[in-house]
């Protein structure tokens, strides 16, 4: 029999609320299926199970807060009765150092459509709390946000209509208590990275003028769908420097490093209301571009929409931030614990470019490594950025 | 269609990218990234929106055409059937 316990999505997750069980007690089910949604200080996430059984009664029911760890409900191994046969534990003491759910032997497909029932309501996370706030039945909105997904002007909207004042409130404004939980969380995952990471930075500028010309001739080929964008080859090469730097992939825990030999790369995501995600794409070394763009643009959709996966929380194994894409061209990144290593990218844009005694103007991009000193030195780190910049240098091997 | 209704359409693909901006406020020469903080993932979805809507297809060559409202404007407008 396994526990199904609350899972630790990041650094900084203390409690998290079971918003809604999406298997009814004695289902099917298996490993990666989402049984459960949960709210945290971050938002919304759909959230998987790690074995194969028989869903048993839930422990803990939709709307309880819980601490991390607690047991919400049993699952019984196959054959074994759907009831359990013990006395529920209660709640478990958090774990203090939560370590990263082991990346699944298969991962789900990351274009899988999700297993929830159809009736689910795709709403951003920010919106659903605001609902609660107000009192709104989120089944009676229509949603304007993509997918129909509904987005907190939906519920404003909504209250307004319907006479609510929304400055009847307990929060001090809309979707501060949202907001404020983001910040909070960024608080506590940052501040444990700067108190414990003794971080090296490295930068170096890459020219980008060989690998955008491919790409350009590439997307002419593409229906604009289709088509790819820069971000894609910076994760790829970054995925293949990794294959070869495997220190930089993985875990500073139990004082030690520990590799992983899935890559997977948590991509920054900034969210319009404010604050961030970094979810995992994983396998990214195994992905072509075009699988590689398909990801992204899922994971960006359902970061919008609040249906990002436990897994996806909780196994990424190097985070990539190409906040650049919005103007600066430096950024220095701040690792995200337990892992060892940032690659920031910064804005794309000509620059002056000598080579062979000669000066030009080129399409350049600023990489940076923030990493782990206590896993890595600057020997290895160097090393990382020589191999992303041979990889970019040939797009057409990405 | 006219500019008008292009407009409305650039507009409808905005609220789906942006949805808490106020796209009326955008004036026909700002850049519409940098005015509304569109990444390039949003800045290919409006672009994506907008040539399913027009049926005019926007190759990367011309994106400097179209980074305004009133140059997005004149390019479907020249481009369209």
């Amino acid at each position: 029999m396994a526990e199904f316990r609350m899972p630790s999505l990041g650094a900084d997750m203390e409690t998290g609320t079971l918003v809604e069980w999406l298997v009814k007690p004695g289902d099917r089910v298996k490993r990666g299926d989402i049984i459960a949604s949960v709210e945290t200080q971050k938002g919304l996430f759909e959230v998987e199970c790690f074995d194969d059984g028989i869903m048993g009664e839930p422990l803990v029911q939709a709307g309880q807060t819980v601490a991390v760890g607690t047991v919400l409900a049993l699952i019984q191994g196959e054959g074994a009765a759907a009831t359990p046969s013990e006395p529920p534990p209660s709640a478990v003491e958090s774990p203090k150092a939560p370590k990263p759910e082991p990346a699944p032997a298969v991962p789900p497909p990351v274009t899988a459509t999700p297993t929830a029932p159809s009736e689910r309501i795709l709403c951003s996370p920010v919106a659903r709390k605001r609902a609660q706030e107000l009192g709104i039945e989120l089944s009676l909105l229509r949603g304007s946000g993509p997918n129909g997904a509904i987005q907190l002007s939906d519920v404003e909207q909504a209250a307004q209509a319907s006479g609510r004042s929304t400055s009847e409130r307990t929060a001090p404004s809309p979707s501060s208590t949202a907001q404020e939980g983001m910040r909070q969380a960024i608080a506590v995952a940052m501040s444990r990275s700067n108190r414990e990471i003794p971080h090296y930075y490295l930068e170096t500028e890459i020219d980008m003028s060989r690998p955008l010309a491919w790409l350009e001739r590439e997307n002419l080929k593409r229906p604009i769908r289709e088509r790819i964008l820069p971000a894609v080859l910076l994760l790829k090469a970054t995925a293949k420097a990794l294959v070869e730097i495997p220190e930089l992939n993985g875990y500073w825990l139990d004082d030690r490093l520990q590799m992983s030999k899935a890559i997977h790369i948590g991509f920054a995501i900034a969210i319009r209301d404010g604050g961030l995600f970094t979810p995992a794409i994983h396998n990214v070394d195994q992905l072509s571009l075009s699988e590689l763009m398909r990801a992204l643009g899922d994971l960006i959709e359902r970061s919008r929409t609040g249906r990002l996966r436990s897994s996806e929380m909780t196994d990424a194994t190097m985070t990539l931030t190409n906040i650049g894409d919005l103007g600066v061209k430096t950024v220095f990144g701040v690792i995200y614990p337990p892992q060892v290593a940032l690659v920031a990218f910064g804005r794309i844009m000509e620059r002056p470019w000598a080579e062979n005694g000669m000066l030009g103007v080129r399409r350049c991009v600023t990489a940076t490594l923030s990493a782990d000193h206590r896993a890595t030195d600057g020997h290895r780190g160097s090393q990382f950025l020589d191999a992303l910049n041979r990889h970019l240098q040939n797009p057409e091997e990405l | 269609m006219t500019n008008d209704e292009l407009k409305k359409v650039i507009f409808q693909n905005l609220a789906l990218i942006a949805p808490e901006c106020d796209p009326t406020e955008l004036r026909p020469a700002d850049n519409i990234r940098e005015t509304l903080d569109i990444d390039s993932y949003g800045f290919l979805q409006l672009l994506v929106g907008v040539s399913e809507a027009t049926g005019v297809e926007i190759p990367e060559a011309d994106y400097a055409q179209v980074f305004t409202l009133e140059g997005m404007i004149n390019y479907l407008s020249q481009h369209m059937g």
